[in-house]
């Protein structure tokens, strides 16, 4: 039987209590998940049961059991504690998907400082205004990313540190650099994990937005309770189950139910960290005998595309329950997994700033290939008019999807941010930017952004902050940059671009300008496709209309091009 | 002719790798490995058909057969004039 048994039953007198008497919390007490995810589960019994099952380039293979996570979590929040980390600082973990990163996640919550994760693909650009809007304490890194940090340490007066993970000797260490070896450095016993409430800062993950720069999304230790209840519920992780989350800790699905959700609930996870291959991840599902696996549609969809051969290489039938995150998925994936798995991805739905689960499907719950599901229940979720923020009552009408605050893993603002914060909501809702309808059912259907937003495998890229990296390039004079529609990645990011006289457009000239985004920015950022224009469509007030080349693009109605500069 | 490999391997080197990670060789996993990464790869995809006069159909671009150097100049070889 599933956790969850009935969702119809499951929304009869609800109530987050449900999982605050299961964690043994009430009102006013302390709640730190670093201890919940750790010490707790120890306390439980389950001290040598493995907590994290971690292979790496080359065959590499270490586990841990929950002790383990006890003991280095606990050497770690000293080791910090020692260099003057204080309650509330920032420390950021820039780091591949390696075990330092779940267990310095952990560690870091238990000294009450606050967990900044950032993908470790960032460039230096990238990295540096999202450690500056944090005005970041520490950063804990690995030698093959340290060069970036390097690259921006002089603009960084408040980073004070910078910790090794795997420093060997080889080359000194430079400036505010410090060693820390979590497996050869001695074990701390005891550890008071800090006295953190309900509304101490936990995590800071970075979201990007169609302007300005990207935003630091706050999140608190009271968090823990939706995302243990979402991850019982709609998981369905039981005390058997391996799982495996394949979302990096960079982004909010690796520490929601990649850290915090499986390790709350004391279940044993695995983490692979190579790249992507379809028999790669076919063999350590054989290997592991996976039988929960929360993926990502670009996953999925790149799994279809390397066809069903391979499948019938390996071993899958440990898998029990598919669940997908990140981008809608669409009903060919999920009638595709039933066939090829015997099973159906579950889509989810949430985002950065929920924190938790909002809209998903349910084990038992009848599935509407290529819906988004219903809300999860405590959350009040609606479909709202474009103009007066009012809910539409009509089924199949498309509007705005709103949700009704506060529930747990609500963020709490935007770091330094407070005024964009307040604009996320409209006549009571909190509006988390995509347009969806309900149908007669109850299933929510999603439409698409609402905003110029990219969603590209999964990750927000702001065009706002590609374009102006691209402005930085010596040969370009102006930038627009939209999505593109993707087989795989369901978008892409495109620019077009003007240049300036005397450089001359070509492929190398492309070739150029996307490694310079890709090396600033990020891999995701980096345009797939750069198009030369003599000019780009401006307003008459000299503003670039990017929704004409994005209409382009999608083969959509340009509409309104009454303020066009020149048509 | 350039060594091909050596021509490729430079440029990965160069592109996709720092002081920290330079050790790569013509047999060194560059997807399954994590150093160039699937959107990365579509730059390194476009330097070889700049490079190299070629057009490599996406349906061919696999993470597989751009994993090592030495995968990479077979793909390149099938499509050169």
């Amino acid at each position: 039987m599933s956790n969850i048994d009935s969702y119809e039953k499951r929304l009869e007198n609800f109530d987050w209590s449900i999982a605050e008497k299961e964690l043994d919390y009430k009102d006013g007490d302390d709640i730190n998940i670093g201890w919940y995810c750790s010490d707790r589960i120890c306390e439980m019994g389950k001290a040598n049961k493995p907590a994290l099952i971690w292979e790496g380039l080359g065959g590499v293979e270490k586990e841990f059991t929950f002790n383990d996570v006890r003991l280095r979590s606990n050497t770690i929040a000293s080791f910090l504690k020692n260099l003057g980390i204080n309650t509330e600082d920032r420390v950021c973990l820039f780091m591949d998907k390696i075990p330092e990163l779940y267990i310095g996640f952990v560690g870091i919550l238990k000294l009450g400082a606050v967990a900044q994760p950032l993908f470790s693909a960032f460039g230096d650009e990238s990295l540096h205004v999202r450690l500056d809007n944090a005005q970041t304490t520490a950063i804990i890194t690995q030698r093959k990313h340290v060069s970036k940090v390097r690259k921006i340490l002089d603009q960084m007066p408040y980073l004070k540190h910078i910790i090794l993970v795997d420093y060997d000797g080889s080359k000194p260490l430079r400036e505010r650099e410090v060693a820390f070896n979590m497996e050869e450095t001695e074990l701390v016993e005891d550890f008071k994990s800090h006295p953190t409430k309900a509304e101490s800062s936990s995590v800071l993950h970075y979201t990007s937005g169609t302007t300005g720069q990207p935003k630091g999304v706050k999140h608190v230790h009271y968090s823990l309770i939706s995302q243990y209840l979402t991850t019982k519920w709609v998981l369905d992780l039981q005390e058997n189950d391996i799982y495996w989350c394949t979302a990096d800790p960079g982004w909010v699905t690796g520490t929601s139910y990649g850290i915090i959700g499986p390790w709350s609930l004391g279940i044993t996870q695995c983490v692979l960290d190579t790249g992507f291959s379809a028999e790669s991840w076919y063999k350590f599902i054989e290997k592991r005998k996976i039988t929960m696996w929360y993926s990502a549609p670009t996953a999925i969809r790149s799994l279809m595309k390397a066809g069903e051969d391979v499948i019938k290489q390996y071993d899958l039938t440990s898998l029990r329950h598919l669940a997908s995150v990140g981008e809608p998925l669409n009903a060919e994936a999920v009638i595709w997994s039933e066939k090829v798995f015997g099973k159906a991805f579950l889509d989810t739905y949430w985002q950065t700033e929920t924190g938790s689960m909002m809209l998903t499907n349910y084990p038992g719950m009848k599935i509407k290939p290529g819906s988004m599901g219903k809300p999860f229940p405590g959350i009040t979720a609606t479909i709202l008019d474009t103009k007066t923020f009012e809910p539409i009552n009509e089924t199949g009408k498309p509007g705005l999807i709103g949700f009704k605050p506060d529930w747990p893993a609500m963020m709490r603002t935007y770091w330094r941010n407070e005024e964009t914060y307040q604009k996320k909501f409209e006549n009571g809702w909190y509006l988390p930017g995509d347009r969806a309808y309900i149908d007669q059912e109850g299933y929510y259907w999603f439409i698409g952004r609402d905003d110029d937003v990219i969603n590209t495998g999964g990750h927000l890229v702001s065009p706002f902050e590609v374009e102006s990296a691209l402005l930085e390039h010596e040969a370009v004079a102006e930038s627009a940059v939209v999505a593109k529609p993707d087989d795989v990645n369901m978008e892409v990011v495109k620019a077009f671009v003007t240049l300036k006289p005397g450089f001359e457009a070509n492929d190398d000239m492309e070739l150029k300008i996307m490694n310079f985004i890709r090396k600033k920015l990020s891999p995701l950022a980096m345009p797939q496709e750069i198009e030369y224009r003599e000019s780009l469509p401006k307003t008459r007030s000299g503003k670039i209309m990017r929704r004409v080349l994005h209409a382009q693009e999608w083969g959509e109605e340009i509409g309104d091009i009454s303020t066009l500069e020149d048509d | 002719m350039e060594n091909m490999k050596e021509v490729i391997l430079e440029y990965v080197i160069e592109e996709y790798c720092d002081e920290e990670n330079d050790d790569v060789t013509f047999d060194t996993p560059l997807i399954s490995g994590g150093i160039v990464d699937s959107f990365s790869m579509v730059s390194l995809k476009r330097f070889l058909e700049n490079k190299y006069n070629i057009s490599i159909p996406d349906a061919d671009a696999s993470p597989e057969a751009f994993d090592t150097v030495e995968k990479i100049e077979l793909l390149v070889k099938r499509f050169l004039k």
